[in-house]
């Protein structure tokens, strides 16, 4: 029998955290930000049927980026977790703060306790009756919970997308000026030698929370009513079309360099 | 102990993920079973002597189809309430009524709107109507032991099919038997103990060209027959100004009929009846 080498546990969790940074990094992104009605989310998603963004509750969604397998296990977890909690007490009482926690301390357990930590970011948020009851949680690979105010970018290159919403974020914008932000945002990296690229509706995954509707607050906004919201420029063909079945994980497909 | 196991198994404490149990099921009902059961309806014992409710009528139309139930519940020769509804929105284009034991009837209709949506969100697209029928009759089928102990629950499923090829054709009604027998029906039904003199009020005044205003009174109509004959159904209350639970599930979605429409539907047919004593 050999002896394992050993190694320190600061070690191991560098190893960790950087394996998953990276496969996180792989993806391509997602923006969630608040706009007056409610909450945006546009994820760039050149599949329309395996999603980023889903309902989770009445108030409630989540978006994902990294391993498709891995943050479609928790989505269908946070769905059952929600439907168990409305139907056991009120559905009132589901909220995206309990949930939150909840990814959180999963997460936590597996980066700690587990050979391979998930490869994931996540989104949990909740539309309130006005802007200043909004929520946004971001939750990293390693249990990190973050309430992030105003908006927040996962996945990608997240951090140069981070600081172009940071200049061009305002709050209480209206619906189509607020998913103009967020696309010139997703568009401004990955272009060729540093220039913006085009992102036409057919690579974006666009749905809000929005605080207007009926009890369900989550709606996609796809096809038509979404070549409708975007701005004019944004009408053109792709310069290089992705295969309509690229899943959302892209490993290998082409996508942006890190 | 293999990772897999700890992440993904069922019942193994390891915070949200115990509840992502295997792939393949998108049904509540099989993960509250699991999760837990003794939230499932009916999962302890239940007095044999409680409250019931009555009839439900449902009618198709051009547009979709109506459904509309009587607000009595009974418990032996009491009146237990006056304006219980027995009536509901199972999801955007569907409607369920029940008839038998009240509080096992209304968890079991809450634990299908739950079902349904649940379903949706897990899958990203909502159940066939027929898939939905389905559904219910396997839900009824887990209630058989509580059946035969005399606390049956007797659905009525209504909705507006969206893959119907004809409009007029994509209102459709489905009975079931307490064994979950599903049965598909023609133009209109009824289930309860007043659902003999309510069918046949339905095969007369029911036509095939009815508009919406015109099924609505059919089915109070029919309503008020059942309760002129059954003593467990109520009748429309117009000293209280209880009426009838009126819904309807057409292109548009489901959506209840407010009682200051009802009001004058149902002025309207007492006047008639009180000008033709002896219908």
């Amino acid at each position: 029998m050999s002896m394992p080498f050993y190694a320190s546990a600061e070690q191991i969790m560098r190893d960790r955290s950087e394996y998953a940074r990276k496969g996180i990094a792989r993806g391509r992104s997602v923006v969630v930000m608040t706009y007056t009605d409610g909450v945006l989310f546009v994820a760039e998603n050149a599949s329309s049927a395996l999603h980023k963004v889903s309902e989770i509750y009445d108030r409630i969604a989540f978006a994902a980026v990294g391993k498709y397998n891995e943050f479609e296990n928790l989505r269908v977890a946070g769905i059952r977790l929600a439907d168990l909690r409305g139907y056991s007490y009120d559905r009132r009482d589901v909220t995206a703060r309990a949930l939150a926690n909840a990814y959180a301390q999963t997460l936590g357990t597996i980066f700690t306790e587990q050979q391979k930590p998930y490869e994931v970011e996540l989104c949990v948020a909740e539309v309130g009756a006005e802007t200043a009851d909004d929520q946004l949680y971001r939750l990293s690979y390693d249990g990190t919970i973050v309430d992030e105010p105003e908006f927040l970018v996962m996945g990608g290159q997240a951090e140069s997308l981070t600081g172009e919403m940071g200049r061009e974020f305002r709050a209480g914008l209206a619906l189509g000026a607020a998913l103009a932000v967020a696309v010139a945002a997703l568009a401004s990296v990955g272009g060729t030698n540093g220039a913006a690229r085009s992102l036409p509706a057919s690579q974006l995954e666009v749905a809000v929370l929005d605080r207007n509707r009926g009890p369900r607050k989550f709606k996609r906004i796809t096809g038509l009513a979404l070549a409708a919201l975007l701005p004019a420029d944004h009408g053109e063909p792709p310069s290089e079309p992705a295969p309509a079945d690229t899943p959302p994980h892209d490993e290998d497909d082409g996508s942006p360099p890190r | 102990m293999l990772s897999s196991e700890r992440a993904g198994g069922r019942g193994v404490e390891h915070g949200i993920l115990r509840y992502a149990t295997s792939p393949g099921s998108s049904s509540f009902t099989e993960f509250l079973s699991a999760a837990a059961p003794d939230l499932l309806p009916g999962s302890g014992p239940v007095p044999a002597f409680a409250p019931h409710g009555t009839t439900i009528v449902a009618a198709a139309f051009a547009g979709g189809v109506v459904m509309a139930g009587d607000r009595r519940a009974t418990a032996g020769n009491l009146i237990a309430q006056r304006d219980i509804e027995k009536v509901f929105a199972s999801d955007d284009y569907s409607l369920v009524g029940i008839a038998g034991t009240a509080g096992l009837a209304i968890e079991i209709v809450r634990l299908y709107q739950v079902e349904l949506e649940h379903y949706e969100k897990i899958e990203g697209t909502q159940l066939t109507l027929e898939g939905k029928a389905n559904r219910l009759s396997t839900m009824i089928r887990g209630n058989l032991g509580q059946a035969l102990q005399g606390l049956a629950v007797v659905p009525l499923f209504a909705g507006f099919d969206l893959d119907a090829p004809d409009i007029a054709r994509a209102g459709k009604i489905y009975s079931f038997d307490v064994t979950g027998g599903r049965y598909p029906e023609q133009h209109y039904h009824s289930v309860g103990s007043g659902s003999l003199f309510a069918r046949g009020a339905l095969k007369k005044l029911w036509r095939p060209e009815l508009d919406t205003a015109g099924v609505v009174r059919v089915v109070v109509e029919s309503l008020y027959d059942a309760a002129d004959d059954d003593s467990a159904t109520g009748g429309p209350d117009v000293t209280r100004g209880i009426y009838p639970v009126v819904m309807l599930a057409t292109a548009a979605g489901t959506s209840r009929i407010p009682d200051d429409e009802l009001e004058p539907v149902v002025r309207d047919i007492l006047a008639d009846r009180a000008a033709r004593p002896g219908a």
